[in-house]
């Protein structure tokens, strides 16, 4: 390369393509977007289980009226909602640590890993719906 | 090195392991209950609140509420420090968000003691 276009190359005035919606992304980028958002998603939501917590352990009345609450279909809605975070969550974590440990850190392993980390909890989260219906 | 006076350890390692050490205590705690729901069906109050009354589970239940501050604190941070690049309307995220983590374990100790 030329000194003239070394210089425009690192010139201010190169365009930057920042618009999100042009990128391709990749599986892993996915999964490890949605595992920010479950997180912040399961921030927000301790907030229902604390309240949920209160209440179930306020004394048997409380207890009971609780347990009517979750019976309501919204109720049952929000509770898999939170726990279908926390579940993904959880995995995605759970391939986190294996990853800190050395397992799957190749470009091929974090491919396959993300397709898991979505397989499982996809599964996980029926199999939790089924049980809350 | 280069140190943000903001992050919980003052180090980027030591958040790390903070993040790892409270996520498999937080695991443990969840696939504890989630197991003793599955286990026990019709759940009552008197099996509840015996759980609850139980020291080991009263000590299981803070440790997992720490630990719950001290992950969600970091990751509320890497998301600030991420997405937010307006040092007021990152101080101001990051304020609110130790400031709910505070009240989650107050209120949590709170309900788990009583008065």
């Amino acid at each position: 390369m030329g000194q003239k276009e070394c210089e425009e190359a690192v010139s201010d005035n190169r365009p930057v393509n920042l618009d999100l919606s042009q990128f391709s992304f990749p599986l892993p980028a996915i999964t490890s977007v949605i595992h920010r958002a479950t997180g912040l998603i399961l921030f927000v939501g301790v907030a229902f289980v604390l309240w949920a917590f209160q209440e179930s352990l306020s004394g048997e009345e409380s207890f009971n009226a609780m347990k009517s609450v979750m019976q309501g279909f919204l109720a049952k809605l929000i509770l898999w909602g939170i726990l279908s975070a926390l579940l993904y969550h959880l995995v995605a974590g759970t391939k986190h640590l294996l990853m800190d440990m050395g397992i799957g850190e190749t470009l091929e392993g974090g491919k396959l890993g993300a397709k898991i980390t979505l397989v499982v909890s996809i599964v996980l989260i029926l199999i939790t719906g089924v049980w809350i219906w | 090195m280069v140190a943000n006076i903001t992050s919980l350890g003052r180090s980027g390692l030591y958040d790390w392991m903070v993040q790892r050490v409270t996520a498999v205590v937080l695991a443990a705690y969840i696939l504890f209950l989630l197991g003793y729901f599955i286990s026990t069906p019709d759940l009552t109050y008197a099996d509840w609140s015996e759980l609850f009354a139980c020291t080991a589970m009263k000590i299981f239940t803070l440790m997992a509420l720490i630990s719950l501050s001290a992950h969600a604190w970091v990751g509320m941070w890497t998301i600030s420090t991420d997405y937010l690049k307006n040092g007021v309307v990152r101080f101001l995220f990051q304020g609110t968000c130790g400031g709910i983590m505070f009240v989650y374990f107050v209120w949590g100790v709170q309900i788990l003691w009583g008065l």
